[in-house]
């Protein structure tokens, strides 16, 4: 999958699953702010992103990934 | 001993999800079952059930909330809201009062089904989502529920099988009788899935007339085959009497007996003797004359030794009095733990519109529910009390004795 297909796909099953408004979701806003995640939600992004694009992020590696730019990042280096 | 009184009724049931479409398709002798051919792909032995579909509360209730509730706690959500708008209960109130919640629910099988072919599937839990264990409990109704409408006084779940419905009204009165809740929301919820009665369907319970689906739920009928499954949400508001006079309610109804008592006997099949004591104590409780009861809306299921049984309890109690009895369950199949809420509510609506609803597919009686008054086509009647029963696996029984008040 190409990058900016990646960075669609991401923000438009994020938007849609946390139900904000997609214009939010810029590559350095924060993630947990912008969805509005509490430690339950977070969770269920987890499971969403790993429905949809086959990554589980793993708990140590969640602090590394608070921007949209971020998880871009993450998820292309760990797509097969 | 206080007064209880009812000021609010909801519902969302396979009749309706308002009181005035419910009450029109009772009147009207409406069937709510279908076939479901997914059943019949699944290899179930009856592909009968209630059609109900889960309502959409986008919009209405936020994605953290929706994500807590299994499909019974969304019909739960419908019928409460609507029975607090019905008893002119605010979100002010509820935020100042200590109101208290008894539901009766006695499984959630669909969220344990998706969990667990997760976890085999993926091999990690965390990939379940976080709204999975609360969907997954029993208690699944009264936990949402409570943290919904930010509810202050007593808050469980009564899992007493088929009587989990009436025994939560009986429950919730008690309380109030006693002066430890000036109110109380009381129902039952039902989930309406493959998952949740598979197993029932594995013991031969169901009816398999699947050629006729609205013919297939005929209770005291000679040639009744077996259960349809049902379910939704079905709720009632219970208050103190002078609380509810006082905050200028809607009093509708006095709840003025709850019966119960277990049979101590098959874990299925029902005997005479326990049903018998519940309506017994239930008359005994409320201390009127049986003469007095207009309707009688009897648990009877379409199962034949449930309802045999049931009819000779009756009988036992009312004898020759030709008072009128039906199960709304030949409309509705069986609501299970949602039935002794709901069907609280369609004999209160029965009562409220001077009529009795027919029992469906009532052609022939047997030798017990010959010695009873069963119309087959709707009684255009004015009552002002009706008993209600609700006997469960294991045994246990409930029944309730409600008053008009106009």
């Amino acid at each position: 999958m190409k990058r900016d297909e990646l960075i669609q796909k991401v923000n438009e099953i994020l938007a849609e699953e946390f139900e904000t408004d997609i214009a939010k979701l810029t590559p350095d806003a924060n993630i947990k702010k912008t969805l509005e995640l509490d430690s339950l939600s977070l969770v269920d992004m987890i499971a969403l992103i790993d429905n949809e694009f086959g990554v589980k992020i793993a708990n140590s590696e969640l602090p590394q990934i608070q921007t949209f730019q971020a998880l871009y990042d993450y998820l292309e280096a760990n797509m097969k | 001993m206080k007064r209880v009184v009812i000021t609010g009724m909801g519902i969302y049931s396979c009749l309706g999800s308002s009181l005035d479409e419910v009450r029109d398709a009772l009147y009207n002798g409406k069937s709510g079952i279908i076939f479901d051919p997914e059943r019949k792909e699944m290899g179930f032995r009856s592909a009968l059930t209630a059609k109900l579909e889960v309502p959409d509360l986008k919009g209405e209730l936020s994605r953290s909330q929706r994500s807590f509730m299994p499909e019974q706690a969304k019909y739960a959500f419908w019928a409460t809201r609507d029975a607090l708008q019905h008893a002119g209960i605010s979100q002010d109130y509820l935020d100042a009062h200590n109101v208290g919640l008894i539901y009766g629910n006695d499984s959630s099988a669909d969220p344990v089904v998706r969990a667990v072919d997760t976890i085999r599937e993926k091999k990690d839990t965390t990939l379940c989502g976080s709204g999975a264990i609360f969907q997954s409990m029993n208690s699944t109704v009264t936990m949402n529920l409570g943290c919904i409408f930010h509810l202050k006084g007593i808050n469980l779940t009564i899992s007493a099988a088929c009587a989990s419905g009436s025994h939560s009204i009986g429950l919730g009165s008690l309380l109030i009788q006693n002066g430890l809740q000036d109110m109380v929301v009381c129902g039952g919820a039902q989930e309406v899935n493959p998952f949740s009665i598979g197993s029932f369907d594995g013991i031969s319970a169901f009816s398999t007339r699947e050629d006729e689906p609205t013919k297939a739920s005929r209770p005291f009928d000679r040639d009744r085959d077996g259960l349809v499954p049902g379910g939704g949400a079905a709720t009632v508001i219970l208050e103190e009497y002078e609380h509810a006079v006082k905050r200028g309610a809607p009093i509708l109804a006095e709840v003025i007996g709850w019966g119960f008592s277990s049979n101590g006997d098959h874990i299925s099949s029902p005997n005479v003797e326990g049903p018998t004591k519940s309506l017994e104590w239930a008359v005994k409780h409320s201390g009127v004359d049986i003469r007095e009861i207009g309707y009688i809306n009897a648990h009877a299921t379409s199962t034949h030794i449930g309802d045999t049984n049931e009819a000779k309890a009756i009988y036992n109690v009312f004898g020759d009095q030709r008072t009128e009895v039906t199960s709304t369950k030949s409309q509705t199949g069986h609501e299970m733990w949602m039935a002794g809420a709901s069907e609280v509510i369609y004999s209160m609506l029965m009562m409220k519109n001077d009529f009795v609803a027919a029992n469906l597919n009532f052609e022939n009686p047997d030798e017990d529910s010959a010695k009873l008054l069963i119309p087959a086509k709707r009684v255009e009647k004015h009552f002002d009390m009706f008993l209600s029963n609700s006997f469960g696996f294991g045994g246990t029984n409930s029944t309730l004795i409600v008053k008009n008040i106009k």
